[in-house]
């Protein structure tokens, strides 16, 4: 299995030059493979060890600690729902229970059509602009209601 | 009044902005006229505290650092912002990362470090893509890398993403993060001086913390002493969140009355209700009552005598109508679901704590269970290999403390004898 083509090779040895050890670049190479394949498979983690002369059941420990990588596919829309004591105070919950009813799915499920995946996750760091909520690692939605929620999902739905 | 970090400079993160306005002169200053250790000297006398959670002496840590080592040093710059209610080092990220690469190149420059890892958490993507902009803009004009500014100190930063764990906070756990292990908390001794990244020697330092430094060297540690409170002086960034007003990061200095924080800067509680409790450091911190708000002030020493620390500066207000069993039990969700699994008592009392304010919510709660709660918190509390577990007891022990009629109202008054409670005596 070849999972990473010439340039992102290249970019795994940029990445391992800011280290004194290879194992160090664990974390971004995974984030490597997450970013291109949307989870991290048994084979990817096997690939990965061969790469960074790693081995296996170390990389599946990393991969099991860490709740930001995914230990099986998401949606397309992976929704990270912060209900920490700071967005709960501003209705973190009541944006949960919209997109779990709307969207007929409980914490970590996946929608049949396989676009939407929920999560209820721990604080972002946005708690200034709460309630909020992060799609697919990335973009951070802030100061939402569950009007605006709701049009979010709607534009995620025909933007697709 | 007086801004150290969050200057009202229109686009200060650009790099020839932050250069227009004084920016790099401190690390210009520091290779052409001082030596390291004068640079180490003027921290400590600024009296720089760090503002990664633990107020530590920023000069004194620094100062651990071995001179005569064969081994190469390094920097963590945490940047794992994790705590519940802490949202102030990703505005540096954006507002001003320039003056917290050149905070860096500082320290690099006093302890001689030729490598620095900035750990960011995992979620903040876009704030890493905004600090590896400006990093790669201080690449090219010179000031990080190689021979910097022509002269013979030289040394690299490099961002780590982390992904998702908030114990990778826990300067042990994020030395080992970036290892590519687990985020396992060190049992220390050895301290990270003596035995860090790779067995090297490492300092550790919060972003805002390094943030600071170029000002102390700009304007002197003379200056620095005169702002804010004596014993823990400087400014903050105070991330206001909950029930007021105006939520946001505010700069402000240290001992700053509470209320003119919620009051003045923030607009008031929302609604124009009253105050049921605020947590002034991040969730691990004990809260205050509505009367100790009056009266506090946000620096370090003055919290103390509350039974509190200004933690992270992350003030969380909450109105008359807060449940405070709910807010318990989402700050005890959350230390369960991030202790490590490493020390029994976190591990375990973590997940007992959650469960018996559950079957309090669940209106099965009887009067004992609140001795119960506190006797958990503190057969945790000092009895683990990192401060996760002190984390996870206080606000428990001091919540049911300070708020006991609050609880007592939510359980039956029949107690019931279970064995465990002969051990237990009230904190009452
Ligand atoms: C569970 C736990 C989480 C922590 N999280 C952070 C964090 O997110 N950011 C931070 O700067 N310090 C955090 N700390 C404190 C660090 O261990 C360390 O003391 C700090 O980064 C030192 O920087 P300073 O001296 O500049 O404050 C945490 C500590 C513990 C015990
Ligand atoms: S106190 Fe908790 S988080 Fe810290 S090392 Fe022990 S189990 Fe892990
Ligand atoms: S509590 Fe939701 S971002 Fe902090």
């Amino acid at each position: 299995m070849s999972l990473f083509n010439e340039e992102e090779l290249k970019k795994v040895e940029e990445i391992k030059s800011h280290y004194p050890q290879s194992q160090a670049a664990l974390l971004p190479v995974l984030w490597m493979v997450q970013e291109k394949e949307g989870w991290i498979s048994e084979d990817s983690m096997k690939y990965v060890g061969d790469l960074l002369k790693v081995s296996y059941e170390h990389i599946l420990g990393v991969v099991t600690f860490y709740t930001m990588f995914n230990k099986q596919p998401r949606g397309k829309f992976h929704l990270q729902i912060c209900t920490n004591v700071s967005c709960m105070l501003r209705g973190g919950y009541d944006l949960y229970k919209y997109a779990s009813e709307k969207l007929g799915i409980n914490n970590n499920e996946t929608t049949k059509d396989g676009l939407f995946t929920i999560e209820e996750v721990e604080c972002l760091g946005s708690c200034g602009t709460a309630p909020m909520i992060q799609v697919n690692n990335k973009e951070y939605y802030e100061n939402l209601t569950v009007e605006s929620f709701g049009k979010l999902i709607e534009d995620f739905k025909n933007s697709h | 009044m007086t801004k150290i970090i969050l200057k009202d400079i229109p686009d200060l993160h650009k790099i020839d902005v932050y250069e227009a306005n004084g920016g790099y002169q401190s690390i210009r200053k520091a290779i052409k006229e001082m030596s390291p250790d004068d640079v180490t000297n003027v921290v400590k006398s600024s009296n720089l505290r760090g503002r990664g959670g633990a107020c530590f002496p920023t000069g004194l840590k620094w100062t651990f650092m071995p001179k005569q080592t064969e081994k190469p040093k390094y920097l963590c710059c945490n940047g794992d912002e994790s705590e519940p209610g802490s949202f102030k080092d990703r505005e540096i990220f954006e507002k001003n990362p320039h003056q917290f690469i050149e905070g860096t190149l500082l320290a690099c420059y006093a302890m001689g470090i030729k490598a620095a890892y900035v750990y960011i958490r995992g979620e903040y993507f876009k704030w890493i893509n905004l600090l590896q902009d400006a990093l790669d803009d201080a690449y090219k004009k010179g000031y990080v890398g190689k021979n910097i500014l022509g002269s013979d100190f030289s040394t690299d930063i490099y961002i780590h993403r982390g992904a998702g764990a908030y114990i990778c906070g826990e300067e042990s756990a994020l030395m080992n993060s970036v290892e590519g292990k687990r985020g396992y908390p060190r049992v220390k001794p050895p301290f990270p001086a003596a035995n860090g990244l790779w067995g090297c020697p490492t300092t550790i330092n919060n972003i805002e913390t390094l943030a600071t430094v170029p000002e102390i060297i700009k304007n002197g540690a003379e200056w620095f002493t005169q702002i804010g409170a004596p014993k823990h002086p400087g400014t903050l960034l105070f991330g206001v969140s909950g029930h007021v007003n105006k939520p946001g990061v505010y700069e402000l200095p240290t001992g700053t009355p509470l209320m003119t924080i919620i009051n003045d800067v923030c607009g008031g509680v929302l609604g124009g209700k009253k105050i049921k409790m605020v947590i002034p450091g991040g969730s691990s911190m004990p809260p205050l009552t509505p009367e100790e708000c009056l009266t506090a002030k946000m620096d370090n020493e003055s919290l103390k005598e509350f039974g509190s620390s200004i933690g992270t500066a992350g003030v969380m207000v909450m109105n008359e109508d807060t449940d405070l069993l709910k807010v318990l039990i989402r700050i005890a969700k959350f230390y369960y679901h991030e202790s490590c699994g490493q020390c029994t008592p976190c591990r375990e009392g973590t997940g007992w704590l959650l469960r018996i304010l559950k079957r309090i919510d669940a209106g099965h709660g009887r009067i004992s269970d609140l001795d119960l709660l506190t006797s958990v918190a503190l057969n945790i509390e000092g009895n683990t290999i990192c401060a996760l577990g002190d984390a996870a007891a206080w606000p428990v022990k001091w919540t049911i403390k300070k708020f006991r009629a609050d609880f007592e109202a939510c359980v039956s008054k029949d107690d019931v004898d279970v064995p465990v409670l002969n051990k237990v005596h009230s904190m009452r």
